[in-house]
């Protein structure tokens, strides 16, 4: 088939403040097939997919549709033009029916009134024409995942989309919902659609699609016209391939004796019991795909999430399992991930924001603040951590995310027990400068004997910084590697889910 | 706290003259509210008759006590993020509560105590239902206001319950210094929550809490507890202005207090008080208080209809509402 490319990206490139999200990518998806879009989290994929939509304009390049240059400045335009993005987030209205999603903002009516007879009709033989197995009167939550994401590809199937992208659409379903849908992009490929498919898995790469592109920092590294002959480990070196050279800065340290002990550890959020541990000065980094289980995991041993079972102990003493102030007793801190959400306190001002913990140790009469010493304590880490801010006094949400984040860092630091520090991708959304300064903030504080435990979703930012790595899969710990032995290829093959790779599935029966 | 905000927004060129400049808009901007109750004073005191005299600014006292009193304590729930809905019948229960104890008991000190008891139980009550069964602050006080009421009718028998103790009179009418005991009460109570607000682990961590509640719980901040002890002291400081109130009223009455809880939570509002939480001064506080007061005052001076009242009252709490808004808007840029 030789067509012109149904749907084309030229020399998209798109910047945030500090950070460039796309440079210079283009690629083509043929009417009739499915094209794959492959890359580690933050590798641009997203991004990508908020331009088809819409959502964001591109600072260079453009998109074009069979030959024609188009230029979304909403998402209404791109719907218009028969583009439909199914994000992971759904959009649906729970309390209203299988049948009013679907023709939301354009129910057919009698009278001023909803004809629900002629509406279900017509539902019912779409759906049927589709082989979907919905039932039309009922209401989105009373569906499970699957079914919903059904609703939201045949809700781009009644708007006449001819061009699909589905951004992990798989990540929450079952074996069976998983085979509906794949049936579903099968006949839609052969009505002629041209679809864009974002897996992790790769076996789904393999089953489902046409052709394939590789993203890696923003920047496309490979294109496969076809997958005939291309092997999965060919697609993963792509994926992560790259030399880390020095920018981490790392040194190897002496570790001390253990300091964290989490044994048997679970929560809600957290079925599995999980075990791990920590030395003084170790930087232990923890790896998964969005989903897998580790904020969860560090949230119950903080305290932050209740505990339902295990222990968890910092140089022999057991941590309460609900009292956060026992574990920032006793030198256990976490920086969430979500800085916006559950770190920072927007309104008030940067030294407010580091003094609010370590307060209570410089009362005056043991009852008053006391300001000349939370003045010097935050003056000392605005210029230590080399915090951007106009004074102390700045109220926090003004100071762009790679300072706020380091006005989170030290409060835990102005802690002067700081045994055990646990951070949530700390260094997200933030540019490459402010990402070095913090490595070096954790490089110190393990020298000083702290045993720090690091969450990241950008595998060679956990090898960089890391002296060992502990890969996370589905709510369980699936594998540790040492410094020396960890590497992308490896600790990715672990912690991609069951199915995605071979050595994968040995550890998750 | 927020000094220097126009400074900020970046690094735009930091030339002396537009330093000067943004520093003169910062002072405006944090001191509007006392240059506008400022201004207002002026005029009424060269315009209204009897306005600017001893008797005149000790009555204009009087009559904000309890408003103020209970003003220190609802910017702290403001300040949380929370609400009371519940201060005025907490007001009305406890003037009737403390009349049916000292009668019965014949000690107006026993009496006082026990409505000061009672207030603090419905702060408890509130603040553990609010801060343990997660239920909307809003929806909480709402109906605690309406059960406490319901407790001033049941136990008064609808019926202002008279106090024949003399003593209890002079809670109410005593005068210290030139100052009746209530505005001395009121007083000792701005410069105490003043003090919490500011200098105590309390007070930030009721800021905090306020600005996001779940960052502060992550940062080791007992939010629950300091929530509870917020509706608890908000319950103790509406029962004493209860108190205060019946002992001027010579009577504890069940219908006392409608409509006190709004114009408490309007004058922490026109003192910039945010209902989004985080941000609260005591000196704002005290200008809400007093432009309230002020306005009030002089238009009884000025014969005005206690009719129109309502009117310049709801329009006062509009405008500075509005401009409260715009300057977020401004900073948010």
């Amino acid at each position: 088939m030789h067509s012109a490319p149904r749907l084309a990206f030229r020399h998209i490139g798109k910047r945030f403040p500090g950070v460039r999200a796309l440079d210079d990518v283009g690629f083509s998806v043929r009417a009739g097939s499915v094209h794959g879009l492959l890359g580690e989290n933050g590798a641009g994929k997203s991004t990508m997919m908020k331009i088809l939509g819409g959502e964001y304009v591109p600072d260079d390049g453009e998109v074009a549709i069979d030959g024609q240059a188009v230029a979304f400045r909403g998402a209404a335009d791109a719907i218009a033009a028969g583009v439909a993005v199914i994000h992971q987030e759904l959009q649906y209205v729970p309390e209203l029916s299988v049948m009013e999603n679907l023709l939301l903002g354009r129910l057919p009516t009698r009278l001023g009134l909803v004809d629900r007879r002629r509406a279900l009709a017509f539902v019912r033989d779409r759906l049927d024409a589709l082989g979907v197995d919905l039932d039309p009167r009922a209401k989105l939550k009373q569906l499970s995942i699957g079914q919903r994401q059904m609703v939201e590809i045949v809700k781009a199937i009644l708007r006449d989309a001819t061009i699909l992208a589905l951004d992990e659409p798989t990540s929450s379903l079952s074996h069976r919902e998983t085979e509906v849908l794949f049936r579903l992009v099968r006949d839609l490929r052969a009505q002629g659609k041209a679809m864009i498919y974002i897996s992790h898995r790769l076996d789904e790469i393999f089953a489902l699609c046409d052709a394939a592109t590789i993203f890696r920092d923003g920047r496309k590294v490979a294109d496969f016209d076809t997958l005939q002959g291309v092997s999965r480990e060919t697609l993963v070196q792509r994926m992560v391939g790259r030399d880390i050279g020095d920018i981490w800065g790392y040194r190897p340290r002496e570790h001390g004796p253990v300091r964290l002990s989490v044994q048997g550890v679970t929560s809600r959020a957290v079925p599995l019991p999980a075990s791990f541990q920590v030395r003084a000065g170790e930087i232990v980094g923890f790896f998964g795909l969005v989903g897998a289980g580790r904020s969860e995991l560090m949230r119950a041993v903080y305290g932050a999430d209740r505990r339902l079972s295990g222990e968890v102990s910092v140089d022999g003493k057991a941590v309460r399992p609900t009292h956060i102030r026992d574990a920032i007793r006793l030198g256990l801190v976490f920086c969430p991930e979500d800085r916006k959400e559950d770190g920072i306190i927007g309104v008030r001002s940067v030294s407010e924001n580091i003094n609010i913990s370590a307060r209570r140790n410089h009362l005056v009469a043991g009852l008053f603040v006391n300001d000349r010493v939370e003045a010097r304590t935050a003056d000392t880490y605005i210029e230590r951590l080399r915090i951007r801010t106009p004074n102390r006094r700045q109220e926090i949400r003004l100071l762009s995310g790679g300072n706020q984040q380091k006005a989170v860092l030290s409060r835990w630091l102005a802690e002067k027990n700081l045994r055990v520090l646990i951070v949530d991708e700390p260094t997200r959304g933030i540019d490459v400068g402010a990402k070095n300064e913090i490595y070096a903030v954790l490089y110190e504080l393990a020298a000083r004997g702290v045993a720090v435990v690091m969450i990241s979703s950008e595998l060679p930012e956990v090898l960089g910084v890391s002296d060992r790595v502990i890969a996370m899969s589905r709510g369980r710990i699936v594998a540790q590697f040492a410094r020396g032995e960890a590497s992308e290829e490896r600790v990715l093959a672990a912690a991609l889910p069951e199915g995605a790779a071979p050595s994968a599935r040995q550890v998750t029966p | 706290m927020t000094d220097t905000r126009a400074t900020a927004l970046g690094t735009t060129p930091d030339s002396p003259a537009s330093r000067r400049r943004a520093m003169l808009w910062q002072m405006v901007d944090d001191y509007s509210l006392i240059l506008i109750f400022v201004a207002l004073f002026v005029v009424l005191s060269a315009t209204v008759q009897y306005f600017f005299s001893w008797d005149n600014m000790a009555g204009l006292l009087l009559s904000v006590s309890q408003i103020g009193m209970v003003a220190c304590t609802m910017m702290f729930c403001l300040a949380s993020r929370d609400f009371d809905l519940s201060v005025g019948s907490t007001v009305a229960f406890a003037g009737v509560f403390c009349a049916i104890v000292a009668n019965a008991t014949g000690s107006v000190v026993v009496g006082v105590l026990a409505a000061l008891v009672a207030g603090a139980l419905v702060g408890l009550v509130n603040g553990a239902v609010i801060a343990k069964l997660r239920i909307n602050a809003l929806i909480t006080t709402l109906a605690t206001m309406e059960i406490v009421r319901g407790l001033a009718f049941i136990s008064s028998h609808g019926q202002a319950v008279g106090v024949s103790n003399e003593a209890f009179f002079a809670l109410g009418s005593a005068s210290v210094a030139g100052l009746s005991v209530p505005v001395w009460i009121t007083l000792g109570c701005f410069a105490l929550f003043g003090v919490l607000l500011n200098k105590t682990i309390y007070g930030r961590n009721t800021l905090a809490i306020g600005g996001n509640p779940d960052a502060a719980r992550l940062a080791g901040v007992a939010v629950d507890r300091v929530r509870i002890a917020i509706f608890l002291i908000q319950g103790l400081v509406a029962a004493l202005a209860g108190v205060i109130l019946a002992s001027r009223m010579t009577s504890g009455q069940p219908n006392a207090g409608q409509g006190f809880e709004l114009n408490v939570i309007s004058a922490c509002v026109l003192g910039g008080v945010s209902l989004m939480g985080g941000r609260a001064t005591i000196s704002g506080v005290i200008v809400g208080v007093l432009i309230m007061g002020t306005v009030q005052n002089a238009m009884s001076l000025m014969n005005i209809d206690a009719f129109y009242q309502y009117v310049v009252r709801g329009t006062i709490l509009l405008i500075a509402v509005l401009v409260d808004q715009l300057k977020n808007r401004r900073q948010a840029r």
